[in-house]
């Protein structure tokens, strides 16, 4: 032991072997801390998926009641001229109203009716009008139709509501549940497939809004992003890569590139609020001015994923191109640029999945407002799927829980497809050599 | 080892001159006091050489000695690297190939350089030999530059093994085959002078000697400077031989004489063996 530095040939072994065990070891313990680390991620994960889920599910299922609807002439069409603006100004609750009063003749008390009248939802009205204004035969005519119930009645069949607690603490009272008892014996309470959920915009009544006028917002507004911030980022990249000087004013925007990646995306926002909207007159809240703001937030990661792209492109390459005489352009596009593009549209995706998730800047914009229309363009007030969640989660109402988990359940949907073409992009590319 | 050390690191600046004759009759290549600088630190020192017509020049030495660099001096593959410089003047044909005003495109064209690894673009075998007479714009129809990159598949020796996939990538084809494939590449676009960095030092010794006999056929029409750390490979490819050693050219000569009788001590240190 005293003799450390004896490095004769047998004299090592037995040190050697004395350090193996504990070498080992620690080769184990390291291992063994990875894996932990990756069981806590993954349960996380499951336990974020099982909540947004266990949450969200039900909101795909929207209760519905059935009524025998009598399209009386005298109330929808009393001259028998099917004038399309009289048709749409008419009385359609009236019709919901008799057929509920045709269910349950014993209700008479003014109170009591318009809680009856509370079982179905205010849209059902709507739904009619629209069965009628593209079908005016349908007037004189009785039919059997679905139609969607109250928020508190859907919350009641799904099982949100404790039947349980006191009368006073409850939402709805004992007699509207008999009510309810007694369409669900009659057959006439399902739950159906919320397609509204899905065709919809925004609405104060839960069993009203839907997603659609979302992510029409989105889509708009990541189109704009992504047709200003590929192209921009991707030439800014290949020039600073490829072309510029190495010098003290490239390597001042190199660092800024840095420096703006890590900027809070609110900060943005403001930018966009003043500079687009303040300055440059742009209207508030439309998806115009939310894909110039996610553009300018998303630069910097598309510029720094195309630059470690084309660094990632091996030097021999260009050598060769440049050793039988292509000019640097060449090199550059006919090269260099197919074999970093994989990593370049790798980078561009992440980048707009990142936009995709982006609240924070949109808020800044004026795209937090309740807007019911569904976007038909750039220049449409509209407001984004990030927004979206935000503001249902703000709604009191027990139904918005759900459609907010569902929502959250589209939009991670929408990220993980954006991923998958990733993906799927990257290794289509990479087949070709 | 201590000693041999010592005994270089006393040679003086005297003994670093060039010994041999470093010109020919009418060269294709003439370099005179060539230095070349990485930043500060210079990495070639004042060589002055003159390469001919249809010969080949083998220059040896130990690593670090600047053989490849100065060879990229001469088709300006230097001009990509960051902070290098070159003074002095080097004429292809009695043209300064440094002029500012020199288009580096058309020189490389010329001058065309194989390197080391062979990279064959990431395209099909043909699209890799196409793609000089297509940039410079040699042949104007298809059936044309179909001859081009025939012509140049034979004259490589590699037409008879890849005829029939010339639709494959470059890169699928086995090292040897991939740094004949580098060869025609250069070949196709019609050069006079062929540099080549070590162009076997990746290969297994069976694709080196089919690479060495494509040298020798190839010498009838172009002047080529090969880099090699394999002596033997350098006495049986080159007439000439260029022994750098530190950035300086020790001894320029016939390679007959250079290998059976150098005049400098280094030259013969290394040729020996005692030291590289």
């Amino acid at each position: 032991m005293n003799n450390r530095t004896d490095i004769r040939p047998g004299s090592t072994m037995e040190r050697v072997n004395a350090n193996l065990a504990r070498r080992y070891a620690k080769e184990r313990r390291f291992r063994r801390m990875g894996m932990g680390a990756i069981i806590i991620s993954l349960l996380f994960l499951t336990l974020l998926f099982s909540s947004i889920i266990s949450n969200g599910y039900s909101a795909f299922w929207q209760t519905s009641i059935q009524l025998e609807i009598h399209f009386k002439a005298e109330t929808l069409d009393p001259d028998g001229s099917r004038d399309p603006g009289l048709l749409s100004a008419a009385d359609y609750s009236s019709l919901v109203k008799g057929a509920l009063r045709g269910i349950f003749p014993e209700v008479k008390k003014r109170k009591e009716r318009r809680k009856l009248y509370a079982l179905v939802s205010s849209g059902a009205a709507f739904r009619l009008r629209k069965m009628v204004m593209s079908n005016p035969d349908l007037i004189g005519s009785t039919a059997r139709i679905w139609l969607p119930a109250d928020d508190d009645v859907d919350m009641l069949v799904k099982g949100y509501i404790d039947r349980d607690k006191p009368e006073a603490e409850r939402r709805m009272k004992d007699f509207q549940i008999a009510w309810l008892e007694r369409l669900q014996r009659e057959g006439r309470i399902e739950k159906r497939f919320n397609t509204t959920f899905f065709t919809a915009g925004d609405s104060r009544e839960p069993e009203l809004a839907g997603i659609y006028g979302a992510v029409m917002g989105s889509v708009f507004t990541l189109l704009i992003t992504l047709a200003l911030s590929f192209p921009i980022g991707v030439a800014a990249a290949i020039y600073l890569e490829e072309f510029a000087p190495v010098n003290r004013f490239t390597d001042f925007i190199e660092v800024n590139i840095n420096n703006l990646a890590a900027v809070p995306s609110i900060v943005f926002g403001l930018l966009g609020l003043a500079v687009f909207i303040n300055f440059f007159g742009l209207p508030r809240s439309v998806p115009l001015v939310g894909g110039l703001v996610l553009t300018l937030m998303t630069l910097p990661t598309i510029i720094i994923t195309s630059r470690a792209a084309l660094k990632s492109v091996p030097p021999s390459i260009r050598e060769a191109a440049l050793g039988i005489g292509a000019s640097r352009m060449q090199t550059v596009f006919h090269h260099v640029l197919p074999q970093a593009l994989p990593g370049m549209l790798t980078g561009a995706i992440i980048g707009m999945a990142q936009a995709l998730g982006e609240t924070a800047p949109l808020l800044m914009i004026g795209m937090v407002a309740f807007i019911v229309d569904i976007p038909a363009g750039m220049m449409d007030p509209a407001t984004a799927l990030p927004v979206q969640i935000y503001l249902w989660a703000d709604s009191p109402e027990r139904a918005f829980v759900e459609r907010t988990s569902a929502a959250i359940m589209v939009l991670l949907t929408f990220l993980m497809a954006m991923n998958a073409v990733a993906v799927i992009l990257r290794k289509r590319f990479e087949k070709r050599w | 080892m201590q000693t041999l050390i010592k005994q270089q690191s006393t040679i003086g600046a005297a003994d670093r001159r060039t010994v041999g004759r470093v010109t020919v009759e009418n060269p294709r290549i003439r370099c005179r006091n060539v230095h070349v600088y990485y930043g500060e630190k210079r990495a070639i020192n004042g060589v002055t050489l003159d390469i001919g017509r249809n010969e080949v020049i083998a220059m040896i030495g130990p690593s670090g000695c600047g053989k490849s660099t100065f060879l990229r001096c001469l088709n300006r593959m230097n001009d990509a690297i960051d902070g290098c410089r070159v003074t002095g003047d080097i004429l292809l044909d009695g043209q300064d190939i440094y002029d500012k005003r020199l288009d580096v495109v058309p020189l490389r064209a010329q001058v065309g350089i194989v390197f080391q690894k062979p990279n064959p673009f990431p395209k099909s075998i043909y699209e890799n030999v196409a793609y000089g007479p297509r940039i410079h714009g040699l042949t104007s129809t298809r059936s044309e530059l179909d001859e081009v990159v025939e012509l140049s598949l034979q004259k490589a020796g590699l037409w008879d093994e890849v005829k029939d996939r010339l639709n494959q990538p470059g890169t699928g084809l086995s090292g040897g085959q991939q740094q004949r494939l580098c060869i025609a590449r250069t070949i196709a676009v019609g050069p006079e002078v062929i540099l080549m960095d070590e162009p076997c030092s990746a290969l297994d010794p069976i694709a080196t000697a089919r690479v060495e006999a494509l040298i020798d056929e190839l010498r009838e029409h172009y002047s080529i400077v090969i880099v090699t750390h394999s002596m033997q490979q350098a006495a049986r490819l080159s007439q000439r031989t260029a022994y750098f050693h530190l950035g300086d050219l020790i001894e320029v000569g016939m390679t007959n004489q250079i290998f059976t009788n150098p005049r400098h001590r280094l030259t013969e240190d290394y040729i020996t063996g005692r030291f590289g």
